[in-house]
């Protein structure tokens, strides 16, 4: 266990834990596993809005989606203060990929070289955080779901519109990955 | 609210949260919030991303298909059930899938990963998080012009 609290989680620990949110948050309460809603929820509870979208009981349909996100977080701060330095062993081909872009400091779990306070009014900063924030919420909020709900939930159900939703998922991320970022660090 | 009688109440809300902290934890621990890892994935030069997406895919299906084999009910009494979702010509899944894919290699991370950088400590993060959130509203009102299926 003592590995489990200062190490990083193998795949196979990993993963099936990650899976077994899904019977969990059914036996709880019917509820199905997936967090891009949360989004919504928010919208719908702080911005007074006319669109249809956002006119709905957001505490009778968000509220454990909500709760569940104040988890999210609260989880993330515990891993992050209570367990030690952070620090994703990529492969040494990544590590060549990213430096032939200019990234070079592999520390951490996000490059510092672009997501930092004092890079944010950088271009690069901006379209990766700005950019990038502003597609996950309208992608994920057209696509209805995100890697929790489609990926997870979704496959696991046998959902042919998930299927899609993550071939268009890797197509995005494949887009991006071969031609906006090459682009981003010119 | 719908109708619940004393002994059928929904669980506390508290519950919610406590899964969703065991959640957020297992993120960062797995490194599946990693902008490198999830290069890493795209770039297909690790197994490690695919490794943990499909064995829970496979451990999430096998629970699924038990619960309703067995009839299991909530712990509040009420049948489990999962909502089938329309496909047609599913704009909406290859289109919004392929938008949020382009987010997803930008920040490195989906919107519950979103969350737990920023509460690791990563709090630049939270530049995302306002920046989803303004995503989401700006679809609320796109919906109308937008094909979905």
């Amino acid at each position: 266990m003592g590995d489990l609290m200062s190490g990083s989680w193998p795949w196979y620990v990993a993963g099936p834990v990650i899976g077994l949110f899904v019977p969990a948050l059914l036996l709880l309460g019917n509820r199905q596993f997936g967090i891009s809603s949360t989004l919504r929820h928010m919208c719908a509870a702080t911005v007074p809005s006319r669109a249809e979208y956002f006119n709905y009981d957001w505490r009778g349909k968000g509220l454990w989606n909500l709760a569940f996100l104040a988890g999210i977080l609260t989880g993330g701060f515990l891993a992050g203060y209570l367990t030690g330095p952070l620090q994703a062993a990529i492969s040494i081909d990544t590590q060549a990929a990213l430096s032939g872009m200019g990234i070079t400091d592999f520390t951490g779990l996000a490059p510092a070289q672009l997501f930092s306070w004092e890079r944010l009014t950088t271009w690069p900063t901006l379209v990766a955080l700005v950019g990038g924030g502003l597609l996950v919420g309208f992608g994920t909020a057209y696509a209805g779901g995100c890697t929790s709900g489609h990926a997870i939930s979704g496959l696991a159900a046998l959902e042919p519109a998930s299927l899609v939703a993550v071939v268009g998922f890797f197509a995005g991320g494949l887009f991006c990955t071969y031609v906006i970022l090459p682009l981003l660090f010119l | 609210m719908t109708d619940q009688s004393p002994q059928t109440r929904e669980p506390g809300i508290g519950w919610y949260f406590i899964l969703g902290g065991l959640f957020g934890f297992v993120l960062i621990k797995a490194e599946v919030v990693s902008w490198f890892r999830i290069q890493e994935m795209f770039r297909f030069q690790s197994f490690h991303m695919y490794g943990i997406i499909g064995s829970a895919i496979a451990t999430a299906a096998i629970s699924l298909f038990a619960l309703r084999r067995l009839g299991v009910r909530t712990l509040s009494g009420v049948p489990i059930s999962v909502e089938p979702k329309l496909l047609g010509w599913g704009y909406r899944y290859w289109l919004g899938g392929a938008l949020f894919g382009i987010g997803w290699a930008l920040t490195g991370a989906c919107p519950g990963p979103l969350f737990a950088l920023t509460g690791s400590g990563l709090t630049v993060y939270v530049v995302a998080v306002i920046s989803a959130l303004i995503g989401t509203w700006s679809y609320g009102y796109a919906r109308a012009y937008l094909p979905h299926y």
